[in-house]
């Protein structure tokens, strides 16, 4: 089998998850979507290590690697999700805005210092 | 030895009465105790020069890198005698005070400030180098401004202190200005020296003349003199002691102690000629219309300071010191009379007095004997030292001085008409407090022994210290400047001419003003002045004219100049921190906090970066 196929395919699933994580608000969907991405990865490392023909077949290896680590880490963000809502109320990313650095001052028009003498 | 440990007793006594200035007894001990030492130590030091003759001593120098300071005393006549009337008249006052101050709050810091003007003002008397001079001077000066300053919570007393700090430093500058060209003549800093190798030449002319702007700003002449009316805003004891026996003399000192330097500059003896007549002619006028009793006392010690320095101008020597010792001793008596008063009336003012003969009679005869020593009435202190004043004058006029014979004459005339006004105030002065019938209501009585004492004391001086009139030996070892090149002083020159017409003129003043005050039914005569009153009760203007023609302008630049510190140049201050903001505030806005959003920069920034790597790769 042609090398390009399941690289085009993993590249097409890769891409699909790089949408969902940009695009989706839901953060449910937005995990699902990383592990679209991871899956990408997956086929990737299955399908090199399949055409190099590796005695070792680490990518094989690191493939089970990924997918336990992939299992692992969806319950770490679903239980993270799941906390943000009982919380929140929400799990939408765009009501997320704790990450917002800027302050209530300097969302109003910059006044910088008030000159000392001004009393 | 002697003159450092004289200097430095009071300092100690200031020191240890700062720390323990809480403790009101203690501090009371501590003042009186270290200022009593002083005088011990004065009179110790006197016994030394009389006996074993004068000396200099050198403790250091201080290297500037120009002409070397030199921490150097010299325990003369004229020293001894001064730091004896000085710490006498403080121990007189530090005893004084412990009942005058007794309810009144800081008398810790008030004694501790006294003995340190005390130190200040014997290491001027002491002191053999210019600059050591200039520390004690303006060590005195900060210390009569605090003083002034006591009672800070009233207004008055605020800006009369500050008054006092600024119009005395306006003349200091010029002091310090001469104290340099006098070390660049001579090279050396040195009062010894300087009165050694001083020639006669422009140069030393113009620093005579600089110096004099300091001992007219510290002695209260025109046209700086308006600091010392103002100063009464201080507790009556400082005004005896500061503000009237000793710091403002120490102006005439400065003049005495250079006075074989000054004698060299006929130009610069001139000018304080003109400037001691000016003066003491306006301020005893002045005096004529004064409402306030020590306001009254205060023009009258300028007036008298001007004699003394007029005296030095006409190379009256001894006469011109003899006042001072005089004026020191009736002058702080009138004040620490005053002050009686004021104990025990709460005021000042004349026209709130009357009647004190009956009432005080202690204090209405030792102010009647300092009025009469002021007016110089014989055989009171004041009318020897008054009359060897003029007889200085005249033999100046009449034979020849050290100065044009015009300004001579200037000094004369001016000291015989402000004997008449002298008179005139002075019995106003005393016809108002003492006399006619009673102006306040409640018991007045003479103060407790701790204040009459030093006042009966200071009595003593001003009967007896006449006879010095009589002793040129002794005046002459009293004020000997201890110099080589300058003679023996010349002893006191009396001339019964002057003596006749200033007594005729006393009795004229005096009897004018109680004739008046009879007239007019035993009310202030100064009332029959008419339009003058107001003048001279103002001080012909001169604080106003100050006001228009300094204060105002000054004023007015310091607000231009706030202003365009404020607008100007603070602007671009600010205006750099307000972009350096609002730059920042364009990639800040980025910074909103969704996740996906920064993500997608992420992202973005990795497809330019392999982008741009691919495009580097094939090219």
């Amino acid at each position: 089998m042609r090398l390009a196929f399941p690289l085009v395919v993993s590249a097409f699933l890769f891409s699909l998850g790089v949408f969902g994580v940009l695009v989706r608000r839901n953060a449910v969907l937005v995990l699902m979507s990383v592990e679209l991405m991871l899956n990408g990865v997956n086929l990737n490392l299955v399908a090199f290590d399949a055409w190099w023909a590796d005695a070792l077949h680490g990518g094989q290896v690191l493939t089970l690697f990924v997918i336990t680590i992939a299992a692992a880490e969806v319950g770490l963000g679903l239980a993270i999700v799941l906390l943000v809502f009982r919380n929140r109320g929400t799990s939408d990313l765009t009501d997320l805005g704790l990450l917002d650095e800027r302050t209530e001052d300097d969302q109003r028009p910059a006044d910088v210092d008030q000159p000392e003498d001004a009393r | 030895m002697m003159p450092v440990l004289v200097v430095l007793t009071p300092f100690v006594a200031a020191a240890a009465g700062l720390v323990v200035g809480r403790n009101r007894l203690l501090a009371q001990r501590v003042a009186v105790v270290g200022t009593g030492i002083a005088l011990a130590l004065s009179v110790g030091m006197g016994v030394m020069v009389w006996v074993g003759g004068p000396s200099v001593d050198e403790w250091g120098t201080v290297p500037t890198g120009w002409v070397p300071v030199t921490i150097a005393t010299r325990a003369d006549g004229l020293g001894a005698t001064l730091a004896i009337m000085v710490s006498s008249v403080a121990l007189c006052v530090q005893i004084y005070s412990t009942a005058y101050m007794h309810r009144q709050p800081r008398y810790g810091t008030f004694a501790a400030l006294v003995s340190l003007f005390t130190a200040a003002m014997l290491l001027v008397v002491l002191a053999d180098d210019l600059i050591v001079l200039l520390v004690g001077w303006e060590v005195m000066g900060i210390c009569s401004a605090l003083l002034i300053g006591h009672h800070w919570e009233r207004e008055e007393a605020r800006s009369a202190s500050v008054k006092a700090f600024v119009v005395t430093r306006l003349g200091d500058v010029g002091l310090l200005a001469g104290i340099l060209v006098m070390a660049d003549l001579t090279g050396s800093f040195r009062i010894s020296e300087l009165q050694q190798s001083a020639t006669a030449s422009t140069a030393l002319t113009v620093g005579l003349v600089l110096m004099l702007c300091g001992v007219v700003g510290k002695s209260a002449q025109v046209p700086l003199h308006v600091w010392l009316p103002d100063a009464m805003a201080g507790p009556t004891p400082v005004s005896a002691l500061i503000h009237a026996a000793t710091m403002v003399a120490a102006g005439v000192f400065l003049v005495a102690r250079l006075h074989s330097v000054y004698l060299l500059s006929s130009v610069a003896l001139a000018i304080l000629a003109i400037v001691a007549s000016a003066t003491m002619l306006l301020a005893a006028l002045a005096a004529l219309a004064q409402d306030d009793y020590k306001r009254v006392l205060a023009w009258s010690t300028s007036s008298q300071l001007a004699y003394m320095l007029g005296a030095l101008a006409v190379g009256g020597y001894s006469a011109g010191l003899f006042h001072l010792l005089a004026h020191g001793a009736f002058k702080a008596l009138l004040f620490l009379a005053a002050g009686a008063i004021a104990h025990a009336l709460g005021t000042t003012m004349l026209p709130d007095m009357g009647g004190l003969r009956r009432s005080m009679p202690m204090t209405y005869l030792v102010s009647s004997l300092g009025l009469a020593a002021l007016v110089g009435l014989p055989p009171l202190v004041g009318f020897f030292s008054k009359e060897s004043v003029l007889g200085a004058a005249e033999e100046a006029a009449l034979h020849g001085g050290p100065l044009p014979a015009w300004s001579a004459w200037l000094v004369l005339l001016a000291g015989l008409a402000t004997v008449l006004l002298t008179a005139a105030y002075a019995t106003r002065a005393w016809l108002l407090a003492f006399r006619g019938p009673p102006r306040w209501s409640g018991a007045a009585h003479d103060p407790p022994p701790a204040m009459r004492t030093p006042v009966v004391a200071l009595a003593v001086p001003t009967v007896v210290l006449g006879v010095l009139a009589f002793m040129p030996a002794v005046v002459s070892a009293m004020f000997d400047p201890g110099d080589q090149v300058a003679a023996e002083p010349e002893g006191l020159s009396f001339d019964v001419g002057t003596a006749v017409v200033s007594l005729a003129l006393v009795g004229m003043g005096a009897l004018a003003v109680f004739a008046e005050w009879r007239r007019t039914g035993q009310r202030d005569p100064s009332v029959s002045l008419g339009q003058a009153h107001g003048l001279l009760a103002d001080g012909f203007g001169v604080d106003r004219l100050y006001d228009t023609v300094i204060v105002r302008p000054f004023l007015a630049l310091s607000r231009l100049v706030v202003a365009s510190d404020r607008d100007v140049i603070h602007a671009y201050v600010r205006g750099a921190g307000r972009s350096a903001r609002a730059l920042g505030g364009l990639p800040h806005a980025a910074q909103a906090g969704h996740v996906q959003g920064y993500v997608t920069a992420v992202l973005a920034f990795v497809v330019i970066l392999a982008a741009a790597g691919a495009g580097a790769a094939l090219l």
